[in-house]
């Protein structure tokens, strides 16, 4: 199977405002948000990205839809690298490639109609007028709001999360793209609504063969959409695998923590805190070595030496930690 | 298929049906918003009167308010009171001042609007391109507006007036200047927490141009803040027009309310208790000013608190 999309070494900095002390000692701090990631993904292949608030997840969504540019590394899409594109290209690949939001109430104009909204993408890319309303009617067929008459000419600030949810579904299914990016699409909605949403992500993507990433903070929602499971830690990849197997069998320090927290498959309940100690560093200074050390039950004199490399298990992982060595 | 066939008929229909044309929201609420506010209705109002004042000064007031009136005697018909013939009485050298102020309107209202207009515009684009654009662009507009913040007002609109000479449209020159760098600052702070926004990464992610997202999903929802400070020059550019007169430095072919303060201040009205001549002009400069306050105040409350979500 060949890869869709490709990261190589992709590191992302923020630069931050600098203290009076660190401009005289010529210093350039930085948030560190994702520090060396590669990453491959195969076309139809659904992958999951877990790890907690800041460890760079939507940093890694939005590199993939070039909304950002890497500070380093290469990021390429069937083959052609996103840093090359421009113009006509850049146009090619934003009706391939697109996203649905964390907040739904928040992702469409509010300035817009429902229509106006889902028909975006066709003006944007081209498509004729006359064949707007009927490829409108088709994705709001898929994201099972048949019910168009309801919704047309409504404001967002007219229907409910669950429903709007449905609309940005709809507007980034619009263009028949190949690969979606969801970051975090049920964290702001109504529990009672979450699992339609979920239930309809599977479907999609079943039916349209989309290579998909997930986002989410929460290793149990993610179980069921994806067959691959990638834990971020801190701006670096800590381990990528099956996501059955990473369940089963977790082999980083922090993966075991994050697969601890997972509730009963019961994805309404509040999260548990995770059975580790401390915080996330700050991502302006991450520790030396192994960026998990500090919280890390099993760190010894190694990790703070050496960052782990990630590498291949016999069963199939790749992990990133000196216990495996 | 059937199925199919039979919404690519329903579908198009449908559609046709509810494009009946409608007001845009933005432009329902601004056209609403004096029928909410008491105030701005007030204001909106008084501008009205004096638009038709402005617009029929020529009928309202026949008389040439620059020229010298004599009486049937032969004598100058100077320092009239009010009455029958003369209005408001004349002036010291025999004008009409009721024509006077009739015609001041036309400039007071030419004054404050083509400074409205061009602040609103200018304000506007240097808020929009320094918010959306950033960068460099972004830190040389933004000194330039601090550099324009820091000038003492009526100083500097002397000193312009001074090297450009005594036009009316220099004055205009002058509160635009000056006035600017308010309206682009807010704006451009308006426009840094729009372009965050989702839906406009979602423009973004769905291909739309640089320009698109800018005048479609951005501008809209700064146009009211636009009209805020356009309301707020008028009543500067007036207030500053009347005070460039007064101090003697307009437009002397000009009749303008500010003049007519001049004139009867540098002629000891006050003293012969010639109310009449400096009274109207006085409260017609108030008025104005007042009604601009009023609009900008009103349309501040209607959408400054929140966009709608
Ligand atoms: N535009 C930005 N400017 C500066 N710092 C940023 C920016 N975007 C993200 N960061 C920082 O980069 C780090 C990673 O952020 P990111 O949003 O990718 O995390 P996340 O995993 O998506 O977190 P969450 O679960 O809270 O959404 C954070 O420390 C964040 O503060
Ligand atoms: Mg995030």
């Amino acid at each position: 199977m060949s890869a869709l999309v490709e990261l190589r070494d992709v590191v992302k900095h923020f630069p931050v405002s600098r203290s009076l002390g660190e401009i005289v000692r010529g210093r350039h701090p930085a948030v560190r948000a994702l520090d060396g990631v590669s990453l491959e993904i195969g076309a139809s292949d659904a992958v999951a990205v877990v790890g907690e608030s800041g460890c760079g997840k939507t940093t890694l969504g939005r590199l993939m839809l070039k909304l950002t540019e890497p500070s380093a590394g290469a990021i390429t899409f069937d083959g052609t690298a996103l840093g090359g594109l421009s113009g006509a290209s850049l146009r090619a690949f934003r009706r391939q490639a697109q996203l649905v939001f964390q907040n739904p109430f928040d992702a469409l104009n509010p300035r817009f109609t429902i229509y106006r909204a889902v028909a975006e993408p066709l003006l944007n890319a081209g498509i004729p007028r006359a064949e707007h309303a009927d490829r409108v009617a088709q994705a709001f067929r898929r994201v099972h709001l048949p019910d168009l008459e309801r919704y047309l000419d409504r404001y967002p600030h007219q229907l409910s999360g669950g429903q709007l949810q449905r609309v940005v579904l709809a507007r980034a299914l619009v263009l028949a793209p190949r690969f979606l990016v969801a970051d975090e699409p049920v964290s702001m909605l109504d529990v009672s609504v979450r699992a339609g949403i979920l239930a309809l992500l599977r479907e999609v993507r079943d039916d349209m063969g989309l290579t998909a990433v997930y986002i989410s903070h929460d290793l149990a929602l993610v179980r069921y959409l994806c067959e691959r499971t990638v834990v971020m830690y801190l701006g670096t990849m800590v381990e990528d695998g099956p996501t059955a197997e990473i369940v089963r069998n977790p082999r980083h320090p922090y993966t075991r923590a994050l697969v601890a927290a997972v509730p009963v498959p019961d994805a309404d309940q509040a999260r548990a805190p995770l059975p580790i100690a401390g915080n996330v560093p700050d991502a302006r200074e991450p520790p030396s070595g192994c960026r998990f050390r500090d919280r890390c039950p099993h760190a010894f004199a190694r990790c703070a030496e050496e960052a782990p490399a990630l590498r291949e298990t016999a069963d199939g992982h790749r992990v990133a930690c000196h216990l495996d060595n | 298929m059937a199925e199919r066939a039979e919404e690519r008929g329903v579908i198009p229909a449908q559609l046709a049906a509810r494009r009946s044309w409608r007001l845009p929201p933005i432009v329902q609420r601004l056209l609403t918003m004096p029928l909410r506010d008491p105030f701005a209705f007030v204001g909106i109002v008084i501008y009205l009167l004096f638009l038709l004042v402005a617009v029929f000064a020529d009928r309202l007031a026949t008389t040439d308010p620059t020229e010298i009136l004599f009486l049937s005697t032969g004598k100058v018909a100077a320092n009239m009171p009010p009455g029958a013939e003369y209005p408001l009485g004349t002036t010291n050298l025999g004008r009409d001042i009721y024509a006077q102020l009739v015609h001041g309107t036309e400039s007071a209202l030419a004054v404050g609007l083509s400074a409205a207009l061009i602040v609103a515009l200018v304000g506007t684009v240097v808020g929009l391109v320094a918010g959306y654009f950033g960068g460099w662009i972004d830190a040389l507009l933004m000194r330039i507006a601090d550099m324009a913040l820091s000038l003492p007002f009526l100083p500097f609109v002397i000193v312009l007036i001074g090297f450009l000479g005594p036009d009316t449209s220099n004055v205009v020159l002058a509160v635009v200047l000056l006035l600017w760098p308010n309206s682009a600052r807010v704006i451009r702070s308006q426009v840094l927490s729009l372009r965050e926004r989702s839906y406009v990464e979602a423009a973004r992610v769905t291909g739309a141009s640089q320009a698109r997202i800018l005048f479609v999903h951005i501008a809209p929802n700064i146009l009211p803040l636009s009209f805020v400070y356009a309301a707020i020059a008028i009543g500067w550019a007036i207030i500053t027009e009347a005070s460039v007169s007064f101090l003697g430095f307009g437009d002397p072919d000009n009749v303008s309310w500010g003049m007519m303060l001049q004139d009867a201040f540098a002629s000891q009205a006050l003293s012969r208790g010639q109310y009449a001549w400096f009274v109207p002009p006085g409260v017609c400069i108030i008025l104005v000013v007042v009604a601009g306050f009023f609009i900008s105040r009103g349309y501040e409350e209607v959408f400054m608190p929140r966009l709608r979500r």
